[in-house]
């Protein structure tokens, strides 16, 4: 099977490679790349371990070919603080536990820059909507959704 | 997951596609991917090629016209959940949209790549079907069929998996007629709770002229390989006013338009699923003449 | 006075890495040429193997080697069971690692192939050819005990696993003269526990100094090393484990696998590392499972609602094999709590283990006492609705009085302390119950349903004595260690054994040393995971890491600060009896400017030229603790329900946890726990359950189908708590990680059940799907 050329922004920075076209997005991030902050958790686009930013918009990088994201602009977590600063959204899971294990924080985070875009100002039920594409076992949601509402607060909207 | 090989071929334009799908036999089309990389993942789909259709710009977009929307087949779900045009012509098409899967579905995945799968538990089918949504089919022409040939809902969602959608053919759009002012149009569906697919689904759309109903159009969808008109329940809709208890006496003949293979599985079975076509066309109708509110 | 580091809620020391991406987990590792295993699985639930043909697959692209049974026999010892429960005659049957003759259940090991990348593993599994000779299968435990079932090991008749008869007074004299009896059959439905991350190791072997290292996901390193020397026969002292950034476990990375087992397997083979990593549908085949009992449970009882007795009989599913800890679970960590909070003088268990062709069944949150306390609640309400008493009153009238050093219970062990009054009452008053049932009162008049449930608990936990330990044949000790190292500049790292996956105990511990020493928490690294470089300990599992890791720190520190009080008198030149200690400082009593700094202290002890005659130089101190008993902590939960009688929905209103694990060293990351605890209870009692069908085929096979709780299906939890110290150990720390799945369960399924009350609704099994509830209502059968 002919191996296709690829070209993708990754945090700012452009990466080329010559892949199978069954490669997952996630897979060149993770084995290519080497950015192991996005995590995989299911087969199934269940569970939003996987969730990066792509050309502005999240994505479950396990249900995309790398192929397909040719010439895209991706964000993953390890691009998200800048200048050393991190993100208002990271600074709030931190403030508030909204995190535990860590293993669905890359993907929470990624999902709640999104929902923070779409809506600056949810109510907590729109912010439980707004991750119902990613799982989490050992907070319960409760923290994360507060670390949501504390971001959107800092923000300012 | 890991899928077998295949090839790879980026298609410029349809015509494109339809010249490589004669080219590659056994290829499939690969929109945003969301309906056809779980089966190759799982290896339940084994194809030699994909012709990735994702940069036809051809594909994308919505257009409203003086009676019809038309949506590109790659137009995704959150598109045409955001959309101002589709949310003017057409809320019901928006709010169905916002209802499927989650946010990265929903950025992904395309209402193309959706309908020809034809799962019956999506909802597309039955929203369109109840909408009397049209198909818009590109072909390479030729002596059994035309270049470009249009397909009523009804008769393109063929059956389980199945569609209208004939070899070497590519779905181009999906045009919907705009609902006029006096059109109510509502999808209601109890949703699985691991994928969110439709369990029953039902969509309404119905005409209201001093009070009473004057048409009326209703699908239901999720326990049967494809969408079922309820006819019955349509016709026991005209002529009514609309309120609570001729609303339940309509929905409640729902039963009467799903006779045959009736889906269902050890989360729900097809008894319950039948039953929930009743109590979910209700909600439908309640909502769209404004009884209930979600 | 500055406020007290122990009992703050700082933010977590161990966040910074999880929320940048920076952390490596075991997937993360990668090594120079290292290859990639993938593992062929059976896809039938019983079947004798008759033969496995690999040709194709060796000659697949990137294929390395392709490794069966008959590679691993004799090679790699049979995966044991660590826990044998004593008097009980326990089958342990051999577990080989790569199946040879007969599969027992559907993602049992036939085969490993190990290649250059993963995608050409997954390929060469596909051409692995297996003949099966497909045998029948079992799946419900009580079904596989009849005559005539399918048999899956020779030497277990009727698959009986184990029998485990325990019983404290004469419970059948209190049935025989019983006024009232209350009977449920329950079905404890078989959980998958889902931690986020699957499970992965890598393993690689260096033959010249016969060292073997893997890095695992696993909740207990150290017993990894010694089940590692069990099975590969690689000596202890060779052998590193390492337990890398771990993304949850809830019991499921307590087990040692077959699967890392092969990974050092092959790697041994091919002198290079070998990585495997499970998918989430392998996650669901081949990690364990938890619960799985058919119960017959009842209750006798006075006709004024006083407990007299609690008997049962259950049929604990095993899966296909023993699993690491399985024998314990329906046995120890269950029948032995069954009075809960209540003074039931008369109370016996009666549990069969048994197998079935199914996924193996071991430690899954609270492990035992949820089904406990599930059967004991479900009884209590059932003991209710037939006195025609308020479920609260029957309550309130069996609780054991308040109690602060030690409460003896008819199966024969001591609770440490309680007072479940008090958590009954907070938790009343906050929901304001009397409103809550007026309000239920209310809306029944116009056929709206809701209901409430509440649940008093106590739990056995902080696993534990190791004399009791090896006394209920557990093959291990439960003590801890923490060894805690002073630089010279006066920063710290702690060494501890347990190793925690997501609880907070690089923060908790850090704010026990700094509260016992004065050392700002930033100065304090905790370090865990690693069997090199950290001291034996047991793992983080039962609710253990603080109530047991955390006294060690705590007793390591206080020996620091006694070694400080030497060194501090003699370089002020005082008698050591007039030496004292408070935040951080070591002063001369009455004079508090002649001081030394815990810092001074490290900085002398590491350059010790002037050190009192005899002392070593350092400021280093291990402490090992052993617990004499083991915690309970306890509380009152209440959950607030409305069921759609139209389609059978259920919606979770509110929930309030009140709980009670003695003083909290952070009391954000307790309130952590019980939420992650909660919402866990709360898919048991809703959404969750690994269903098969006859062929033992797992239907719900991947998160399309199993469904987990998610945001939008829940509402906040609200959590409160009442203060009753343990008094055995020096902290009087209980554990806090599995109270909420112990609870909540039977507290939501209490409540559902009230809210169907005038419907005449008095069983369900779980999960109440919305069609259970509807066809309970709409008795459609």
């Amino acid at each position: 099977m002919a191996k296709i050329p690829i070209s993708m922004t990754i945090n700012g920075k452009v990466h080329q490679a010559e892949v199978d076209p069954r490669l997952l997005l996630v897979h060149f991030i993770r084995e290519d790349v080497g950015l192991t902050g996005t995590k995989i958790g299911c087969d199934t686009s269940q569970c939003g371990a996987c969730v990066v930013m792509m050309n502005g918009s999240t994505v479950k990088s396990c249900t995309c070919l790398a192929v397909q994201a040719d010439g895209a602009d991706i964000m993953t977590i390890e691009g998200l603080a800048t200048d050393g600063n991190l993100h208002p959204i990271q600074e709030a899971f931190w403030d508030n536990h909204g995190l535990q294990c860590g293993y669905c924080t890359a993907g929470m985070i990624m999902t709640s820059v999104e929902l923070l875009q779409r809506n600056p100002h949810p109510t907590s039920d729109q912010v439980r909507a707004g991750l119902e594409g990613n799982l989490c076992r050992c907070t319960g949601y409760q923290n994360i959704v507060k670390s949501v509402l504390a971001a959107a607060e800092k923000m300012g909207g | 997951m890991y899928a077998a090989e295949f090839d790879y071929h980026k298609a410029s334009s349809v015509a494109e596609a339809i010249q490589m799908l004669g080219q590659y036999p056994d290829a499939k089309l690969l929109a945003g991917g969301h309906s056809l990389l779980p089966m190759l993942k799982m290896r339940l789909a084994n194809p030699t090629a994909l012709i990735d259709i994702g940069g036809i710009s051809e594909l994308k977009g919505i257009t409203v016209n003086d009676g019809t929307v038309t949506i590109g087949a790659l137009t995704t779900h959150q598109e045409i959940a955001a959309s101002q045009d589709i949310q003017n012509a057409c809320m019901v098409v928006a709010e169905a949209a916002e209802g499927i899967g989650d946010p990265q579905v929903r950025n992904r995945g395309t209402i193309g790549g959706n309908v020809v799968h034809s799962d019956p538990a999506s909802d597309w089918p039955t929203v369109l079907t109840a909408l009397n949504a049209r198909f818009v089919i590109q072909g390479p022409g030729g002596i059994t069929h035309r270049a470009t040939r249009t397909v009523n809902a009804s008769d393109f969602f063929k059956g389980l998996f199945e569609t209208d959608l004939k070899e070497n053919e590519v779905l181009t759009a999906i045009e919907v007629p705009r609902l006029n002012s006096n059109q109510l149009a509502e999808y209601a569906k109890m949703a699985h709770p691991a994928s969110f697919y439709a369990v029953v689904g039902a969509s309404v759309v119905i005409t209201v002229e001093n009070d009473r109903c004057t048409a009326a159009s209703i699908a239901v969808g999720g326990m049967v390989p494809n969408p079922i008109r309820a006819s019955s329940v349509e016709s026991a809709l005209v002529g009514q006013q609309l309120n609570a208890e001729s609303v339940r006496a309509a929905a409640d003949l729902v039963a009467n338009d799903l006779s045959g293979s009736l889906m269902g599985d050890f989360y729900a079975s097809a008894d319950y699923r039948k039953a929930m076509a009743a109590v979910e066309t209700r909600h439908a109708l309640m909502h769209a003449i404004g009884l209930a509110h979600h | 006075m500055t406020s007290r580091i122990f009992g703050s809620g700082i933010r977590r020391r161990e966040d910074p890495r999880l929320i940048t991406g920076q952390a490596t987990y075991t997937d993360d590792i990668k090594l120079q040429h290292m290859a990639y295993a993938a593992i062929k699985r059976s896809p039938h639930a019983h079947a004798r193997i008759r033969s496995v043909d690999t040709s194709a697959a060796l000659s697949a692209p990137g294929v390395v080697a392709v490794y069966t049974g008959a590679d691993t026999d004799g090679v790699l010892n049979p995966i044991p069971c660590a826990w044998v429960v004593p008097d009980s005659d326990v089958k342990t049957v051999p577990h080989p690692a790569i199946a040879k003759d007969v599969v027992r259940y559907v993602g049992d090991a036939v085969a490993v192939v190990v290649a250059e990348s993963r995608y050409q593993a997954e390929d060469a599994i596909d051409l692995i050819n297996v003949d099966y000779e497909t045998l029948p299968a079992v799946v419900n435990p009580e079904a596989a005990m009849q005559d005539g079932a399918p048999q899956l090991h020779e030497d277990a008749p009727n698959n009986q696993a184990f029998h485990w008869v325990a019983s404290g007074g004469d419970t059948d004299a209190a049935f025989s003269s019983a006024e009232v009896v209350v009977r449920e059959t329950i079905i404890q439905q078989k959980l998958i526990p889902n931690a986020i991350e699957p499970r992965s190791a890598v393993a690689t072997w260096l033959s010249a100094t016969g060292e073997l290292t893997l890095w695992s996901s696993s909740q207990n390193p150290h017993i990894c090393r010694f089940v590692t020397f069990l099975v590969t026969g690689v000596p202890e002292h060779k052998i590193r484990v390492i337990a890398p950034e771990v993304g949850g476990g809830f019991g499921s990375k307590t087990p040692i696998y077959a699967d890392e087992m092969i990974a050092c397997f092959c790697s041994m083979r091919l002198g290079r590392p070998v990585k495997w990593t499970e998918t989430r549908s392998e996650n669901y085949q081949a990690t364990i499972h938890g619960r799985d009992h058919v119960e017959y449970v009842e209750l006798a009882a006075t006709r004024e609602g006083k407990i007299t007795g609690l008997r049962t009989k259950v049929y604990a599913a095993m899966g296909a094999y023993l699993s690491t800890a399985a024998t314990g679970i329906p046995t120890i960590l269950h029948g032995l709590i069954y009075a809960g909070t209540y003074d039931i003088p008369n109370v016996k268990a009666d549990i069969y283990g048994v197998f079935t062709t199914t996924t193996p069944v071991d430690l899954y949150r609270g492990a035992g006492r949820p089904e406990a306390t599930f059967l004991l609640e479900r009884l209590v309400n059932l003991l209710a609705d037939e006195l025609g008493l308020d479920p609260v009153e029957v309550r309130r009238r069996n609780l054991i009085p308040k109690f602060e050093d030690g409460h003896d219970v008819a199966m024969g062990i001591t609770y440490d302390s309680g007072d479940y009054e008090l958590t009954l009452d907070m938790a009343l008053e906050h929901v304001n119950y009397q409103q809550l049932r007026e309000e239920q009162a209310r809306l029944r008049e116009s056929n709206q349903y809701m209901g409430i449930g509440v649940t008093c608990y106590c739990e056995i936990c902080g696993l534990g004595p190791s004399q009791v330990a090896h006394a209920v044949g557990f093959g291990a000790g439960l003590w801890e260690s923490a060894t805690i190292r002073f630089h010279p500049t006066g920063t710290v790292n702690i060494f501890v054994g347990t190793s925690p996956h997501g609880q907070g105990e690089e923060t908790t511990f850090a704010q026990i040393l700094s509260d016992e020493l004065g050392v700002a928490v930033d100065d304090i690294e905790v370090i865990h995971g690693d069997t090199d470089t950290t001291p034996q300990g047991w793992g983080t599992y039962g609710s253990r890491t603080t109530a047991v890791g955390g006294v060690a720190v705590a007793l390591a520190a206080r020996k620091i600060r006694d070694k400080g009080k030497a060194l501090a008198a003699h370089l002020l030149e005082a008698a050591e009896a007039d030496i004292e200690y408070e935040d951080g400082k070591f002063f001369v009593r009455g004079s508090p400017d002649q001081s030394k700094t815990i810092q001074d202290i490290a900085l002398m002890a590491n350059l010790a030229y002037d050190m009192p005659e005899g002392m070593e130089p350092g400021l280093e101190a291990s402490a090992f603790y052993d617990p004499p008993n083991f915690t309970y902590p306890f509380g009152t939960h209440v959950a607030v329900v409305m069921v759609d009688p139209e389609n059978g929905h259920i919606e979770l209103r509110s929930y309030l946890a009140v709980d009670d694990c003695g003083p909290q060293i952070n009391p954000v990351i307790v309130a952590g726990q019980v939420h992650g605890g909660v919402v866990q209870g709360a898919g048991q009692a809703l959404w969750e359950g690994a269903v098969y069908d006859d062929n033992g085929q797992l239907l719900t096979g991947s998160m399309m189908d199993y469904a987990l709780p998610r945001a939008h299906m829940l509402p906040d939890i609200e959590t409160l708590s009442t203060v009753t110290p343990s008094p055995h150990n020096p902290l009087g720390v209980k554990g806090i990680g599995e109270t909420g799945t112990i609870a909540s369960t039977i507290t939501i399924y209490n409540a559902v059940l009230d809210a169907l009350k005038p419907l005449g609704v008095t069983h369900l099994d779980m999960p109440l799907t919305s069609e259970k509830v509807w066809r309970a209502i709409h008795q459609r059968g």
